[in-house]
């Protein structure tokens, strides 16, 4: 038994060799693209989609010709919602794989966690989810939105008449990175907006909590002193679905107590009886039920492709189709996969988003992005309700923080991710 | 049907005034909406509410259900019904075929708020008691000073107690918000308002705690005190609750391994995704309901129920006849073994079913709540605890009372004693291990309807049912039932105070201390079962 074990071991080594042996070969004939979406784990919920999306757009872009003049390939692999994993297939797929560019990370811990290996080994990421900022990397690009792409114009939507008026804030999110840091720089924006420190009440739930009742009742009494109350959520991930069905049960409606969600697109209410939930918000910088030629096109393309004609389209699927035309563009400029190449290029390339408007990529590897807020629909979509007049650029670091409001990040003058402009210094605060 | 007051004053109205005009006002009011402005819409319903119009109601009633539309092409107004049947919303006349181009009107929820109000103080009159009970409740919020004397002369006339209460509370929020009511009658509402005694009240009586009024104060600080103690009492209750359906929750989940660790002694890490199966056999019982017989939906619990449980069952019977009874006695193995069993079934879901969420609905009488004494309990988790209890006497009565429970004991305590009484050892194992898997079925159908159907629904309980039964003492139902309840009832009075993520660590410290002192649990069994 031990014996043929180990032969067997031995033969699939020695396929597995022969096998790379073979695609290096290949590799002088393709480009190859890196896709570090998890497959399997709890993060497959979101992450399998956007796999997906991207191989749609490399099928598409080799149907128009390929990339230089080659066909693109893309390399899939799953890190299985395992943070360490991250890194290490990250290493794979630079290393081995040797790809080009790489398209992943969904939680903000996978993207801390590959940071390290794209440093070390001088590669490409595009990072296609909102995300907390405080940070900017020479070899990371943010296709999401940043705090001030999302969450401060949903308060400031809140807080005007056609909002409520609101006057007291629940922030209520999942407890990790993103929460924390989004919830930071929130309360330090809603204190300079002059909102006394007893009208703001911050809660912290862990992943996949199910059980709301002890939250909402405390939510309710929270809205019931008088003041109109809105709640903020940075709730991620499935803990949403008994978070609203809780307020639902508890009758808790969007006209006395809206909640503004983060983390809640089209996706994640696909399994959600919606018809309780209408008027609660949500903030993103794309919805599916924007009506544009170019959405239009991209819903149909995405429908015939997944052969489902009920599949919905989100915000961070929309961030890889804009981050992929941008790699595009950035490699026909500058003629090479040379990553260094690339990554000079990238700054001041634009494209086209899907909501009418173009996107262009700064020079602190964040792009201007317009900013919606939809209201929940009976039928799991949003309506959109207010949105922002222009583009938005991205802001890597917040002015309502002490440690980063002097920061600024800057790859294309001072080559600088964290330029104090107080001491004039590299390096952060 | 009598005429009601405001047909008759709706009819008089009429009369006297002159139609063109009235008809005029509410056609501009509906003129504005094809705009599709906010702003023009928000003055359209001061409008249609000021109309007097008799379509107003029925306009402003279809507006809140969204079921009005405006066609883009001549601006006219529709209603839909239920049925999908279009009206002419200015006349009510149906409409043999509706323009192709209708498009809701939209409204935010600042225009959601205004349109609730108006329909309150339209329908404050309306023959229906239920309607007239909903708009005093819009009018106590609103404390609208212009709806006092509409609301005082329906509270002369009205003959349902209930509603009557919520009019003399509404006529009481309406006063305390006035400036210029007396002090004598801002007392009186102050009292009205103390025995309402909710939050809502609460929050009107402090906005009059600090009036010019020295003796107002008084009165308000000593309801506000009133109040909150009785507050604090039903804030009590509410964790008790709160707590018992958590512990509910717990048991159901909890239970199958009493059986199948508690008793047989197997360490079933694949029992969360006996859970899961459960939960996906409702969805798909659930897509079949969708499909064949959507009137029937209230139905597919019931269904889904013994289906539940054959699935895992017999999944249950694949497992241990396929691996667990190879490896009885070796604890380790055992454990690595039905992990890897857990991974392949997520996997195998993943595939099959995708790996979003599925959705399972929830039947009519598993949404909503209803108020007890201050207390607001919802039906689902009501239910939730209710089954749990009866599958509990059930698993108790059959493991006592019939002979399959009885061998299953005799196995358990002595195997080859057993034997050789002539129990086939082997297929009771294999029952007691389907058994157990089963009711993890079950537990799966009713926490689909409080979680999310997903391929990780089992891990996210397989950990908490341990606990309950190491902590309730191994083999012991009884210990399983108070072991969840305590759990429960602890976790939601630490929550409140320290948090989520902290109670929940602060629930484990205490299990790891509890278990120190007694390793055995809270109930041990004792004499010669434990040494075997």
């Amino acid at each position: 038994m031990g014996f043929t074990g180990r032969a067997m071991l031995r033969g699939v080594t020695l396929a597995a060799g022969l096998a790379i042996g073979a695609s290096s070969a290949l590799a002088q004939d393709t480009i190859k693209v890196g896709i570090l979406h998890s497959l399997s784990g709890t993060m497959a919920i979101s992450e399998t989609t956007l796999k997906d999306v991207m191989l749609m757009l490399i099928e598409e872009q080799n149907k128009k010709g390929g990339l230089l003049g080659k066909k693109l390939e893309a390399v899939v692999v799953d890190p299985a919602s395992n943070w360490p994993l991250f890194a290490e297939k990250a290493r794979e797929l630079i290393t081995q794989q040797k790809v080009s560019a790489v398209f992943g990370c969904w939680t903000s811990v996978s993207r801390k966690s590959v940071l390290p290996v794209f440093k070390e080994l001088n590669s490409i990421l595009f990072y296609p989810v909102q995300y907390e900022g405080e940070e900017s990397e020479r070899n990371v690009f943010y296709t999401g939105a940043a705090p001030n792409q999302q969450a401060i114009p949903a308060v400031d939507y809140l807080m005007s008449k056609d909002g409520g008026d609101v006057k007291r804030w629940v922030l209520e999110g999942t407890d990790y990175v993103y929460p924390r840091t989004t919830n930071k720089i929130l309360e330090a924006y809603l204190l300079a907006k002059g909102v006394a420190p007893a009208d703001i009440s911050i809660g912290y739930t862990p992943f996949g909590h199910s059980d709301w009742q002890t939250r909402v009742a405390a939510i309710k009494k929270f809205g019931s002193e008088g003041k109109k109350t809105a709640v903020v959520s940075t709730i991620n991930g499935d803990a949403n679905v008994p978070f609203y069905k809780e307020l639902a049960n508890q009758g808790v409606k969007a006209t006395d107590i809206p909640v503004v969600a983060f983390s809640v697109g089209e996706e994640e209410l696909a399994g959600v009886d919606t018809s309780n939930l209408v008027g609660h918000l949500a903030a993103w910088n794309y919805f599916q039920s924007i009506k544009d030629a170019k959405n239009d096109e991209f819903i149909a393309k995405w429908k015939t492709f997944t052969k489902n004609p009920k599949r919905v389209t989100n915000d961070p699927m929309e961030a890889h189709v804009i981050g992929f035309d941008m790699w595009v563009k950035a490699v026909e400029k500058a003629k090479t996969i040379d990553p260094d190449k690339v990554i000079e290029t990238l700054p001041g390339i634009e494209a086209p988003n899907l909501t009418g408007g173009t996107s262009k990529m700064l020079a602190n590897h964040h792009i201007t992005k317009p900013v919606f807020i939809g209201e929940i629909k009976a039928d799991g979509q949003f309506d959109v309700v207010w949105k922002t007049d222009g583009l938005v650029p991205g802001a890597a670091w917040s002015p309502y923080l002490d440690g980063s409001k002097d920061l600024v990040a800057d790859w294309v003058e001072k080559k600088c991710g964290n330029f104090n402009t107080k001491t004039g210094k590299c390096g952060g605060a | 049907m009598r005429p009601s007051l405001i047909q008759i004053l709706i009819a008089i109205a009429l009369l006297l005034a002159p139609l063109p005009a009235l008809a005029a006002a509410l056609d501009d009011a509906l003129a504005r909406l094809a705009a599709d402005s906010y702003s023009e819409t928000e003055k359209a319903i001061g409008e249609i509410t000021a109309s007097g119009d008799q379509a107003a109601l029925a306009i402003l009633d279809a507006m809140a259900n969204r079921r009005l539309f405006i066609s883009a092409g001549d601006k006219s107004v529709y209603v839909k019904d239920g049925a999908g049947a279009v009206f002419e919303a200015r006349t009510g006349k149906p409409v043999a075929s509706a323009p192709a181009d209708l498009a809701m009107v939209r409204l935010n929820n600042r225009l959601r708020g205004m349109v609730e109000a108006s329909l309150g103080s339209l329908t404050l009159l309306s023959p229906d008691a239920g309607k007239r009970l909903a708009a005093a409740e819009t009018v106590f919020k609103s404390k609208d000073e212009k709806l006092l004397g509409t609301v005082e002369g329906a509270l002369a006339k009205e003959q349902n107690a209930r509603v009557k209460q919520a009019l003399s509370e509404a006529r009481a929020a309406i006063i305390l918000a006035k400036a210029d009511a007396t002090i004598t009658a801002k007392t009186e509402a102050i009292a009205v308002l103390a025995d309402r005694a909710d939050r809502d009240a609460l929050a009107v009586v402090r906005g009059a705690t600090a009036t010019p009024s020295p003796e107002l104060n008084a009165a308000a600080e000593a309801a506000v005190q009133t109040i909150e103690r009785r507050l604090y009492f039903v804030g009590l209750a509410q964790n008790v609750w709160y707590g018992l359906s958590l512990g509910s929750v717990l048991l159901l989940a909890a239970i199958g391994l009493a059986i199948t660790f508690g008793v047989m002694g197997v360490i079933n890490m694949a029992h969360g995704e006996m859970v899961m199966l459960g939960a996906y056999t409702t969805f798909v019982v659930q897509e079949a309901f969708r499909t064949m017989a959507p009137g029937w939906f209230d139905w597919s619990l019931p269904i889904a129920i013994p289906l539940a449980f054959l699935v895992a069952a017999l999944a249950g019977i694949a497992i241990e006849r396929g691996i667990i009874r190879f490896l009885y006695g070796r604890p380790l193995e055992t454990l690595l073994a039905t992990w890897g069993v857990s991974l392949i079934l997520q996997q195998a879901v993943r595939t099959t079913f995708g790996p979003t969420n599925r959705e399972v609905g929830n039947p009519s009488y598993m949404s909503g709540a209803f108020d007890f004494f201050g207390l607001s309990i919802t039906y689902g988790r009501l239910w939730i605890i209710v089954f749990t209890l009866v599958v509990f006497f059930a698993l108790l009565l059959a493991l006592k009372a019939t002979p399959l429970g009885l061998q299953m004991r005799a196995v358990t305590q002595n195997r080859r004693m057993a034997s050789s009484m002539g129990i086939r050892t082997g297929w009771i194992d294999a029952m007691t291990f389907a058994l157990g898997s089963g009711i993890a079925g079950i537990a799966g159908v009713a926490l689909s309807q409080i979680d999310n159907v997903s391929p990780n629904l089992g891990q996210s309980y397989i950990i908490d049912s341990f606990m309950v039964v190491v902590f309730g003492g191994v083999g012991n139902l009884w210990g399983t039932l108070f072991g969840a309840f305590v759990l429960g009832v602890a976790n939601k009075f630490l929550e409140p105070v320290a948090g989520a993520v902290l109670g929940k660590i602060l629930i484990l410290v205490l299990l790891i201390l509890f278990i120190q002192r007694r390793p055995r649990g809270m109930f041990a069994l004792k004499g010669r079962a434990v040494e075997a």
